[in-house]
């Protein structure tokens, strides 16, 4: 584990103009940083699910989580629950956290659980060959919606301010600079961090002139008041055309859950005895 | 008296529970070993509920349908419950609520009016009418329900002496020279046992019967510094819990079939993964939603084979209290050990009824400590070895990338799909279980009990072990039981079954699972006793049933 040279050996399968190259380096890039700044790279933990994302830890020589598809927060959240001082950062899907998962996202943003989920948002299933997801827009045509979706999108930033997330960010894979500072800002809020990455996948759909055209960044805007968040969040709803919005949307100091749920340990007695003191109280 | 059994009834949500518990208590003082059988309905209010309390001389786990009271705080109780009497027995009655002949009625209502009581305490009232006809001295009663009663102990006892004056004594229970024994559920002796062993983080989402397990470890979580976690589903519980396990500390979930099945594509990356996960699985009778609170043994296939591919995977089913405490920790110890999941299989009857519990009598079990990483050369998690474990190392390790994967994996965790590399790893994985069964020929994982001569056997597993074993005594023959179910002790199974001319296999459930799996080993047995009403065999149902078989 060098910061250097964060790379492994594995193959990169990633089709050439992914946007997740542009995760990868921003990541790198910020790891990189918080490493100069003091914190070492062994006491992260990268945490991925099922997806062309996931590949992302087999590509950073560091520790890893490879886990199930729509299952990376609940991993997450029980790596930071047993130790408490490690930085955990989840790369998570659409698919896999808006879409099978969306309930594990729900309750630890309401948990206020201090870790960091960074969504590689590219609005189509990629490794399954193009289905719709939970971002992509009412009439998106996919391989399982050959005559367009009949449904709505999410608005998954809205859904996360309303269930307690108290840091909520959004970049795109076309501005590498933006989602360096926002990664890094994201992995040092203390309480749940989603950044939302419109990240675009080549191959299935192909939207950077769409969001080059429509994007820009917030500026003078208040992220510790919810009302204004909220305004900003839902000047896009995925789905019609507008302006989009990039940034920090919400920040805001709050208790975690580990505050909360971890105790100092107790005096040290043996667990023997303790488990006969128990026992007597049963006679 | 050597042994007495006794029946109280009434409404689910009016106290049942808790005064079958501190009847127990009470007969405990005296020197009795103690079982007691809990049967309630699904709901909070209403319906009927019911607990028979047996206490005798010898150790029991098994409860009579004949009982020598009948403790009836409504009509239902004496009405529902006639099959259960003797000529002999006695019936405590609320002579304001229920029409019963003879006995002894207590008016339990008016009681409770008078000394403006609440309605609950109906049930110490009740209590008192009965310790005044067993023979129980007033001293002994106001003694149990002080320890055990924490609200409004003093109004509590006024009703329950005068329930006691209300009565007459009929006989004497008696004392017996022995000293009292710890009693408590099934689910409190695996809990205890994971402590013992070690146990840190216990995650569970509430399921009959697996629930009092994350009851009662969350209300030790403080005295023992458990991480105690009830998370939104199963399958957040099991994720949480292999991102514990990863992170090095020891872990257990529990659940019932229905929410075993939400954990079971973990389990299986737990499998691949090679995170240790303790999984109490505590069965109920289904398909589906079923019968929520009563009791089967419908899931030892389902444990055997659920998840998707091939791994290796430790099953016990313990029988009694003190199985359930040693081989929680066993289990424990294993999963770590080997880096797989290991289940403890238990079932309502067990995790919920009341025994006597002698810790003294168990084989002592310590805490293991995994193999660690040796810190030489570039740390590998899946370091292809002899017997198939990698050394763990646990983040952080400034020395060590430590990477898991759901893909299958090469040694340094990078997702391949080499045939060569996927074949390694496959075999990898597997040689553990071929490890843990020769460590296990160390354990006694059959047992064996009663009349070695016999020439017929009952073979069990589970919670009926308590049942066998009192029946054989009584009829003199042999039980085994197989407690390890997997790696399944074929030989050991095979040895304690030699010379045994007809094998009766008893279980609660229809198609006789612990059969099926014998007979891939080429186990047969000669005759089935099958019950999968949701209820456990009692005494002289199972004596019935195996007379039927021999005769």
């Amino acid at each position: 584990m060098s910061p250097d040279n964060l790379g492994t050996y594995a193959e990169n399968t990633w089709c050439p103009g992914c946007g997740n190259f542009a995760i990868m380096n921003a990541i790198k890039a910020s790891l990189q940083t918080l490493a100069q700044e003091g914190t070492p790279l062994e006491n992260f933990v990268l945490v991925s699910g099922i997806g062309c994302h996931a590949k992302i830890v087999d590509y950073i020589n560091m520790n890893s989580f490879y886990s199930i598809h729509g299952r990376t927060i609940p991993a997450a959240e029980g790596i930071k629950l047993a130790k408490p001082d490690l930085k955990v950062i989840v790369f998570s899907g659409d698919g896999d956290s808006y879409g099978e998962g969306v309930e594990h996202l729900i309750f630890a943003a309401k948990r206020n659980i201090d870790i960091t989920v960074i969504i590689h948002n590219n609005r189509v299933y990629g490794l399954t060959t193009g289905q719709y997801t939970p971002t992509s827009p009412l009439g998106f045509k996919g391989r399982s919606t050959p005559q367009g979706t009949n449904e709505l999108p999410i608005n998954p930033l809205e859904l996360m301010l309303a269930t307690g997330a108290t840091f909520l960010a959004r970049g795109t894979s076309h501005g590498i600079e933006l989602l360096k500072n926002i990664f890094k800002e994201a992995i040092l809020h203390k309480g749940f961090s989603l950044v939302d990455v419109l990240q675009v996948c080549v191959t299935y759909y192909n939207m950077y002139e769409y969001y080059d055209k429509r994007v820009y960044e917030l500026k003078e805007h208040n992220s510790g008041d919810y009302q204004e968040a909220l305004n900003k969040i839902r000047e896009w709803d995925y789905n019609s055309d507008a302006k989009i919005p990039l940034g920090v949307f919400y920040k805001k100091e709050l208790p975690t859950f580990e505050d909360r749920f971890l105790k100092p340990a107790g005096p040290v007695i043996s667990r023997e005895t303790k488990i006969k003191e128990v026992l007597k109280e049963d006679i | 008296m050597d042994e007495i059994s006794l029946l109280i009834g009434g409404k689910a949500g009016f106290g049942i529970d808790t005064s079958s518990l501190l009847i127990g208590r009470i007969l405990n003082q005296l020197g009795f070993r103690i079982h007691i059988y809990r049967d309630y309905p699904s709901l909070i209010r209403g319906g009927h509920t019911f607990s028979i309390i047996r206490a005798a001389k010898e150790k029991i786990a098994t409860h009579r349908n004949k009982v020598d009271f009948l403790l009836a705080l409504n009509q239902d109780t004496v009405d529902f419950h006639k099959d259960t009497l003797k000529d002999n027995s006695i019936i405590i009655y609320d002579s304001d609520t229920v029409k019963s002949e003879g006995h002894i009625g207590v008016p339990v209502g008016k009681i409770i009016k008078e000394e403006n009581a609440s309605e609950i305490m109906r049930n110490s009232c009740i209590i008192g009418g009965f310790s005044k006809a067993a023979g129980i001295e007033w001293d002994v009663l106001e003694q149990a329900f002080r320890k055990n009663i924490s609200r409004e102990i003093e109004i509590n006892l006024k009703v329950a002496l005068r329930g006691f004056n209300e009565a007459r004594k009929l006989l004497d229970i008696g004392k017996l020279e022995q000293e009292a024994l710890p009693i408590l559920t099934g689910n409190e002796a695996v809990s205890l046992g994971l402590i013992n062993a070690g146990l840190k983080t216990y995650i569970s989402y509430p399921m009959t019967p697996s629930s009092p397990i994350l009851h009662y470890l969350a209300s030790l979580s403080e005295k023992f510094s458990l991480k105690v976690i009830h998370p939104e589903s199963e399958i957040s519980v099991i994720l949480m819990a292999l991102g514990f396990a990863y992170a090095g500390e020891k872990v257990a979930v529990g659940t019932s079939g229905g929410g075993f099945c939400l954990m079971t594509e973990a389990l299986s990356f737990s499998g691949m993964s090679e995170l240790p996960i303790v999984i109490f699985l505590g069965q109920r009778p289904g398909p589906s939603t079923g019968l929520p609170t009563y009791s089967s043994q419908t899931e030892l296939l389902f444990a055997l084979h659920a998840g998707q591919g091939e791994f290796p995977r430790f099953i016990v089913a313990p029988g009694d209290p003190q199985e359930a405490y040693y081989w929680s920790g066993l289990a424990l110890n294993i999963a770590w050990k080997y880096q797989i999941p290991a289940f403890i299989l238990s079932d309502k009857n067990l995790s919920e009824s009341v025994y006597s519990f002698d810790v003294n009598s168990i084989e002592e079990i310590k805490e293991e400590k995994p193999a660690l990483w040796d810190r030489a050369g570039n740390y590998k998690r899946y370091l292809d070895t002899e017997s198939g474990i990698s050394a763990l190392a646990f983040v952080p390790d400034k020395d060590a990338v430590i990477k898991v994967n759901s893909y299958e994996h090469d040694e340094f965790g990078i997702t391949t799909e080499e045939p060569l590399l996927t074949k390694k790893m496959q075999d990898k994985r597997l040689r553990k279980e071929k490890y843990l069964k020769r460590e296990l020929e160390n354990y006694n994982t059959v047992k064996t009990y009663g009349n070695n001569d016999s020439a017929v056997t009952l073979l069990c597993w589970g919670s009926n072990k308590g049942v066998c074993v009192e029946a054989a005594k009584n009829l003199n023959l042999k039980v085994v039981q197989p407690l390890v179910l997997n790696p399944f002790p074929a030989e050991q199974l095979r040895k304690s079954l030699e010379g045994a001319k007809k094998i009766i296999d008893v279980e609660s459930n229809a198609t006789a699972q612990l059969a099926i799996l014998m007979s891939r080993y080429g186990l047969k047995t000669d005759a089935k006793i099958l019950k999968y009403d949701g209820r456990p065999f009692s005494l002289e149902e199972l004596e019935e049933e195996i007379k039927k078989v021999v005769s």
